[in-house]
């Protein structure tokens, strides 16, 4: 325990952390958005495409200047989605290969620019390729400043513009109708994820970064049903992320910051697609197989009525290995089921017939029932 | 400048309008005048431009020529009297929000920036959503409501906006036949109160007993007007070719095949 305290302490612990949380908030809140727009690769596209303005930046400014590499990682990322805007817009291409293009071509260039840099050998540029998965352990307190004036602006604007990009989000032609600018407001969000992008950078790299947009806003989506908690969940669950996943590279010396944060957040999402009430792949699991269940006592139960309204005698005793034969599949279950419901009776069989002794008989609860089920469906047919 | 009116008298005027995606004209050369007080249907077959008509109306899609106008004034004058009701298929359903949120959204025009919806946004959002018997639904998630539920809250949405001019994209595809009723009953009290309606409709059946003023449409203007002088088995047929059953001489519809 005293470890612990001691590594909240430390300075850089102390700045991986904050930084960590301020890459969390941003992202959680900003990648709602995203995901709901359906743009979730436009992020993967964006900080792709932050590598090249990484180098030039670095180019630029010859010396390994935060401010300017920063600058220039937005410039590309939000380049990259405009040339797939224009990609799409003007050609058949559809977005899934627009984005494709965009991010691969932007890429490239940003490696082949890393490697020209890494040859001039220049002493400055250690560690410029850090920036393909990051390195939080090099996060000064200068750079977490930064962070959070950059998050601190993005949220302000999401505060401040709430309804609209929520109505953007939700409906843009209605948003239109209503005169709301709504070029511009999809061009507002979409420079905003670019600034998440450029935040994450130094934390996690231009390659995990898309991970850090999508996955807390899909965890959060699991659990909310209004955009307001979605987003305040997404946020909890991107700080929360971003934090455990600092303090457990801090812990475990060696370990790199950026993939444990990405591998926390992906742990929420997982837990989230399987277990959250309702949405959770589970709870759809089990009511389909109740569905499934439940369309099977109905059958078996209709089954029993066709069967005594053939041969005209409500009480009609039908042998287990007809209705076997019948379903294809063992009915046992199922009889017994219904039996429990009070919906048949496993009765005596008529002294004189040969075959078994005990037989299923309909009850009137159960007549009833099927009729219920039969007039339902034919009402739903018609 | 200043806007001068042009064609006052007229709920929408639409004059000289063209309309490209690409280089085929989606819509030509349309003139379109509808009076106040009428509920108006547009229909024509697929890829007709019906709902690019309304589109274009609302300055959703570019033009190439003509100009619109509502009570004698463009669209950007007259947006506080004009409601939409966009096609259900348009959105996501699976949006994170509730019945109430989404006809509240209908109010974000008159709120204007920087304002947040209060108390007396959601009491006329609850107010819209009794209105199309919705009330019970107003905290569901939208996306477990079923299609014709939907399409009440869309109505919903519109009805908030308190307008004069309705435009109103297919709200009766797809929709069950209480909820068609509902939703017609609706926009017959809302034409009674003096309001105008513009409905994109695809059932050619209910023409008759719904509108009271028709635009079909091809393209080009095939035919607009009363509905009783101009839904004729001529106007139909140069509306869609052969491909749909044509009206025979009592006026109902029959599967005649095309060109007996």
């Amino acid at each position: 325990m005293t470890g612990f305290l001691a590594l909240l302490q430390d300075y850089t612990i102390q700045n991986v952390v904050a930084g960590a949380a301020l890459l969390g908030l941003i992202s959680g809140v900003l990648g709602s958005f995203a995901v709901l727009r359906q743009q979730s690769l436009l992020g993967d596209t964006m900080s792709h495409s932050a590598l090249p303005g990484v180098c030039l930046g670095f180019i630029i400014a010859g010396t390994r200047h935060m401010g300017s590499i920063l600058l220039g990682a937005l410039a590309t990322g939000a380049l990259a989605a405009l040339v797939m805007l224009l990609l799409t817009r003007m050609s058949r291409l559809k977005t899934d290969a627009g984005l494709g293009i965009a991010l691969s071509v932007f890429f490239a260039l940003g490696v082949v620019l890393l490697t020209h840099i890494q040859g001039m050998n220049n002493a400055a540029q250690g560690g410029l390729d850090a920036f393909l998965f990051g390195q939080a352990a090099a996060t000064l307190r200068s750079d977490v400043w930064i962070m959070g004036a950059i998050t601190a602006a993005a949220l302000t604007l999401v505060a401040a513009l709430w309804k609209e990009f929520k109505l953007v989000t939700f409906d843009p032609e209605f948003a239109a109708s209503l005169g709301m600018p709504v070029v511009w407001l999809e061009v507002l969000l979409t420079v905003m994820i670019a600034l998440a992008v450029v935040v994450g950078l130094q934390m996690v790299g231009v390659v995990l970064m898309a991970a850090m947009v999508i996955a807390p806003a899909v965890a959060a989506r699991q659990w909310s049903h209004r955009l307001e908690d979605m987003v305040w969940l997404a946020a909890a669950i991107g700080v929360a992320g971003g934090v455990f996943g600092a303090l457990l590279s801090a812990l475990s010396r060696g370990l790199a910051t950026g993939p444990l944060i990405i591998l926390s957040v992906s742990a929420v999402v997982l837990v989230s697609i399987t277990l959250a009430p309702g949405r959770g792949l589970i709870w759809a699991a089990l009511r389909l197989w109740r569905g499934r269940r439940r369309l099977r006592d109905q059958q078996v139960l209709t089954t029993l009525y066709r069967l005594a309204a053939h041969h005209e005698d409500p009480v009609y005793r039908s042998e287990q290995g007809m209705l076997d034969t019948y379903h294809g599949l063992g009915t046992r279950a199922a009889l017994r089921k219904l039996e429990r419901r009070g919906l048949v009776e496993w009765g005596e069989a008529p002294p004189a017939e040969p075959g078994p002794e005990r037989r299923w008989v309909l009850t009137p609860a159960g007549i009833a029932e099927a009729e219920r089920i039969l007039a339902s469906l034919n009402g739903e047919e018609a | 400048m200043t806007l001068s009116l042009h064609e006052p008298d007229l709920a929408l005027h639409v004059e000289d309008l063209t309309v490209s995606y690409q280089s085929k004209p989606v819509l030509w050369d349309i003139d379109f005048d509808v009076p106040p007080g009428v509920m108006a249907g547009i229909v024509g077959p697929n890829g007709a431009g019906k709902s690019t008509l309304i589109k274009s109306v609302l300055g959703l899609v570019p033009v190439v020529a003509g100009h619109v106008r509502l009570f004698g004034l463009p669209y950007k004058a007259r947006r506080r009297r004009v409601g939409y009701v966009p096609q259900r298929s348009s959105v996501d359903w699976d949006f994170p929000t509730t019945a109430l949120d989404v006809v509240t959204m209908g109010l974000y025009g008159r709120l204007g920036w920087l304002k947040r919806p209060g108390r007396r946004e959601r009491d006329e959002a609850m107010a819209a959503l009794e209105q199309v018997g919705m009330a019970d639904f107003a905290r569901r998630q939208i996306s477990q409501l079923s299609g014709g539920q939907q399409q009440r809250v869309f109505l919903a949405r519109a009805l908030v906006q308190q307008a004069d001019v309705y435009f109103l994209d297919e709200p009766m595809a797809g929709v069950d036949a209480t909820t068609e009723r509902a939703i017609v009953d609706i926009l017959r009290r809302l034409r009674d109160d003096g309001k105008t309606l513009i409905v994109v409709h695809h059932d050619l059946q209910t023409v008759r007993s719904y509108f009271d003023w028709l635009l079909i449409l091809n393209v080009r203007v095939i035919a607009q007007g009363p509905v009783h002088e101009i839904y004729t088995a001529d106007n139909l047929k140069r509306a869609y070719g052969g491909q749909i059953a044509l009206l025979d001489e009592t006026g109902f519809l029959s599967n005649q095949a095309s060109g007996s």
